[in-house]
């Protein structure tokens, strides 16, 4: 508490009081407030913005919105139904082959579990497949394996790996000792040792964690298709650059539902199984 | 623990004879699904494309290095434009989201019927929808350019700064919001002195956290013409000029990996 006037010589009436600051050292403080004013000068001073463009769009605003009422599920129902079923085999392939790849790197990533080399080599396969945005690896993946859904799975992949693998090594460090060292002193093998002790105890968070991957990698699936990576979003560009909005803004609603509900059951099976 | 009874005496299983059956069947269901997956992808692939891939990987390394150094002084203005997309979408982003924090919270919202439902809508309908497909949007709407990006960036970010934020303004302690209003304060007054002060820190992890995710979203966004660095790399890969693709990625590697470092440093600083 930062008692302004704090000797007890002053009228009560006197006496003010200000809450604690976030930053408590007043000289930092004053000094974040000027970089920020600053840093806003600079970047709003070289800031490119076309004002008459901007406020061309309106109109244009006005008809993207006018898409929406009605949104048009029909015309393109067929590509509109192909672009989703290629998003969810791709989510559910990837977030499978991710996730058996996972394990193994997460054990190797864990530092009560394996070795310091492995565990250095283990933590920069997972650092580097979370460097890059998806966008940017599905673009190499598109070059690589040719347009479709199979360089989607590979990008989505990729992405669990980094997400997940970390996430499950966190998880390994944190478990409880006192069970692994019990099952360690019955002679247990290394193998034996990760079935009964690491597994149990890494299981419902494990579980939890694939589920919510699953959830993003449908979000994710939605957009590498921009860059050729096969899925709903290639069927989103194309409704884009044909300008037929009322036919992107079904494909919008159908991604809207779609996520709120994954979103939705990933949660309610994550509170069940932790 | 199930325990079954044999010659040698009682014997310890992990699971009784019906979990057993119960977990190979949900195995093998998970198997079967994943298995048609994988069939139908690859129906849909052509196959000696990804066999080729090899090849193809040994030839654009071999056209990326060695990359085109003398491109790098080019690139400072955009990397500029997407630290400025960033950094403004994530600032308009937290403007519009404490509002809606605060009406989204059971505790502090204004009405349970109208405020909080249409909050949480907002929440909803900006977290569904990632930053890209808002660019995409936006493109098309503003006109293609820095300030495309911001507001996708904006949009994206409003969401998942309101929903933390809200989250956190939940599970603050009661007892100095009611000693606050023990004194007579007005609700304008229980919410800068009980609330506000216990969601600050948070509020600040928040948003380094979100400007951290913000600046790697930010580097893509040119792809569809929503300014940054994005742009030079768009048109770097459709003139196939491979060794200025290379400088790009490091220089984004490089970005990346500082705001990563900044962003760690904050909010270890913070708790």
């Amino acid at each position: 508490m930062t008692d302004h006037v704090s000797d007890g010589l002053v009228e009560p009436s006197q006496r003010t009081w200000a809450p604690p600051r976030l930053i408590p050292n007043a000289r930092l403080r004053w000094f974040i407030a000027l970089a920020i004013g600053l840093y806003l000068a600079a970047a709003f001073g070289t800031l490119d913005i076309n004002w008459e463009r901007v406020a061309e769009g309106w109109p244009r605003a006005q008809r993207f919105f006018s898409g929406f009422v009605p949104p048009d599920f029909l015309s393109r129902q067929g590509a509109i139904l192909d672009g989703l079923l290629e998003s969810l085999w791709m989510t559910a392939a990837a977030t499978a082959l991710g996730v058996l790849l996972s394990i193994p790197i997460a054990i190797g990533g864990a530092r009560n579990a394996s070795p310091l080399p492995i565990y250095m080599a283990c933590r920069a396969v997972m650092a580097l497949s979370r460097t890059f945005h998806e966008v940017l690896i599905a673009i190499f993946f598109v070059k690589l394996f040719g347009f479709g859904p199979f360089a989607g799975m590979a990008t989505l992949t990729l992405a669990t790996v980094g997400f997940y693998a970390k996430l499950l090594a966190e998880d390994i460090e944190a478990i409880d000792r006192s069970q692994a060292e019990a099952i360690r002193s019955t002679g247990a093998s290394w193998l034996q040792w990760l079935d009964y002790a690491i597994r149990p105890q890494v299981r419902p968070r494990a579980i939890g964690l694939a589920v919510y991957r699953l959830d993003i990698n449908f979000r994710e699936s939605a957009i590498i298709g921009i860059v050729g990576a096969g899925g709903i979003g290639a069927t989103l560009n194309t409704a884009f650059d044909r300008y037929e909005f009322d036919t992107a803004a079904a494909i919008l609603l159908i991604i809207i539902v779609i996520v709120m509900a994954a979103e939705y059951a990933s949660g309610a099976i994550r509170r069940r199984v932790q | 623990m199930p325990l079954s009874t044999d010659e040698t005496g009682p014997q310890w299983r992990r699971r009784t004879a019906r979990e057993d059956v119960l977990s190979w069947f949900g195995w093998a269901t998970g198997l079967a699904v994943v298995g048609g997956c994988f069939f139908l992808i690859s129906e849909k692939t052509i196959w000696e494309f990804v066999w080729s891939a090899p090849r193809e990987a040994a030839d654009l390394g071999a056209r990326m290095v060695p990359p085109d150094w003398s491109y790098s002084s080019q690139l400072w203005r955009p990397l500029w434009d997407t630290f400025n997309i960033a950094t403004l979408g994530t600032g308009l982003a937290l403007v519009i989201s404490v509002p809606v924090a605060f009406c989204a919270a059971r505790n502090t919202t204004p009405s349970t019927a109208i405020a909080r439902p249409l909050a949480l809508f907002v929440i909803a309908s900006s977290r569904s929808i990632n930053s890209l497909i808002w660019a995409l949007l936006l493109v098309v709407i503003v006109g293609p350019g820095v300030f495309a990006g911001v507001l996708a960036i904006a949009l994206r970010s409003i969401g998942f700064c309101g929903k933390l934020l809200y989250e956190a303004i939940e599970e603050i302690d009661v007892p100095p919001v009611e000693a606050v209003t023990a004194t007579g304060a007005s609700s304008g007054q229980v919410l800068t002195y009980g609330v506000v002060p216990q969601v600050m820190t948070a509020f600040a992890g928040i948003s380094v956290f979100r400007w951290d995710i913000n600046i790697r979203e930010s580097t893509i966004l040119g792809l569809v013409g929503a300014g940054g660095i994005g742009l030079q790399l768009s048109a770097s890969i459709n003139n196939l000029d491979w060794s200025r693709v290379a400088v790009i990625l490091l220089a984004i590697l490089g970005t990346v990996i500082v705001s990563e470092w900044l962003s760690a440093k904050v909010r270890g600083a913070l708790s």
